[in-house]
């Protein structure tokens, strides 16, 4: 229960924070996505459990205030998601660095995603301008960005799923 | 009889520089020790002025924080009353549509769309397809709708595409956004005459917009020999990065005319 109301809540404030002010700072004409941050810097805990639950509603809840598909959101999301609990099996001494990873790969899934779908059901794009204007800054914002939240979603899952004392 | 001298001497004024004299030495003295004893007692009260002055110091600190802050609030509040004013002026001064105000609360999160949220929806008459304008101009249309706020397709979006209308040389063209925000202008036959500065207007061909609304200006213009048309960049006349406030036009029907469009056959 208490997971729950933790997760609708930091959602909430997420999905505020994100439209109205994450959005609006611009790198050339990329922007940072607080929700996909969030997500990498959660699902990088290893004892957080129903992180794939946590994917999916953010992907939900983004897909629907966002112009594009809601299944693009959906997609990326749990991409992140299985991206890093693949990690936190691996590179697990270096949080830090299981963290840029996981924020690069993610948003260049993420623009990839956005990118193919635009070009093939809705308008053509030039890829280079994309690149260079919206993918590259986007993601240089996110990792700007996750420097910020990976401690604060790791104190976080700390307070949620404390660790077990060995008696 | 010497008293009686001395008394007549005082009245001729004689006396008159000994006593200015005593007088001086009275004053001098007076003020030397009034002001030890003014210093004795702030030396003797010091302490308690210090605390006192702090916690004044704390309460009027305190006082301009919130002041400022109350200033701040103020300008804020005079910012969006000027910004509504003109707003208002611009529904007088087109008085043939009907208009909602609305206030932009947020932006799409993905980069690749330019689309704004606003704090109206279908419980205000919202529907999709309504043109949004500001009194500078088009901003762009409804693209969905919920009860209590509305997603705006900016015409900068690179999905969105405006037939325009260019006053000065009497052409239609289409104008189109892009993924970096930048407008651009398409389709202009090559024979007309269009020059930097020109306005652009909405045109009001396919029925998605309403005509004559104003865009922006014609930066510069692009014209190859081989190509079919022209091309130009266009400055928008509204500042999409600081919209605040905008308007729906919600008496406007948009036409959708894609029955119309006929599709290759199999």
């Amino acid at each position: 229960m208490r997971v729950a109301l933790t997760l609708f809540l930091v959602l909430l404030v997420a999905l505020l924070l994100q439209t109205a002010m994450v959005s609006r700072i611009n790198l050339l004409s990329g922007s940072a996505d607080l929700f996909l941050v969030i997500l990498a810097a959660w699902a990088l805990q290893e004892r957080v459990r129903f992180a794939w639950l946590w994917g999916a509603a953010a992907g939900l809840l983004v897909g629907g205030v966002s112009g594009a598909q809601w299944f693009i959101y959906l997609a990326a999301y749990l991409s992140v998601i299985g991206m890093a609990r693949l990690l936190t099996r691996r590179i697990w001494q270096a949080p830090l660095l299981a963290m840029f990873a996981v924020t690069f790969t993610g948003t260049l899934v993420l623009t990839m995603f956005t990118y193919v779908y635009r070009i093939l059901f809705e308008i053509a794009l030039p890829l280079g301008e994309v690149f260079i204007q919206v993918i590259l800054p986007s993601i240089l914002l996110n990792l700007l960005l996750a420097v910020a939240i990976h401690p604060l979603m790791r104190d976080i899952a700390g307070r949620l799923y404390p660790a077990e004392v060995l008696a | 009889m010497t008293a009686a001298g001395l008394v007549v001497l005082a009245l001729g004024g004689y006396f008159n520089p000994v006593s200015s004299w005593f007088q001086r030495l009275g004053v001098d003295a007076q003020t030397w020790f009034s002001g030890r004893y003014l210093a004795l007692v702030d030396f003797l009260t010091v302490p308690r002025d210090v605390a006192s002055m702090r916690q004044r110091n704390a309460e009027l600190e305190a006082e301009l924080a919130r002041l400022q802050t109350q200033v701040i609030e103020l300008q804020q509040k005079v910012t969006e009353t000027e910004i509504l004013s003109a707003l208002v002026d611009f529904a007088r001064a087109n008085p043939e549509y009907s208009y909602t105000g609305a206030a932009v609360i947020g932006r799409d999160p993905s980069p690749f769309y330019r689309y704004v949220i606003i704090n109206i929806g279908s419980n205000d008459g919202i529907l999709p397809g309504m043109p949004v304008v500001t009194d500078q101009g088009l901003v762009g249309r409804v693209d969905a709708v919920i009860a209590e706020a509305a997603r705006v397709q900016l015409i900068t979006d690179s999905a969105s595409a405006v037939n325009i209308n260019l006053p000065a040389s009497d052409t239609e063209a289409m104008l189109l956004g892009s993924v970096t925000g930048d407008l651009s202008l398409d389709m202009i036959p090559q024979e007309a005459a269009v020059q930097p500065g020109d306005v652009v207007l909405t045109s009001g061909l396919g029925g998605g917009y309403p005509p004559n609304l104003l865009v922006g200006q014609v930066v510069s213009v692009r014209q190859l020999d081989y190509e079919l048309f022209q091309q130009a960049s266009i400055q928008p006349n509204v500042d999409f990065a600081r919209l605040q406030f905008v308007l729906v036009i919600v008496n406007f029907k948009p036409v959708d005319i894609t029955p119309l469009i006929t599709t290759p056959g199999p």
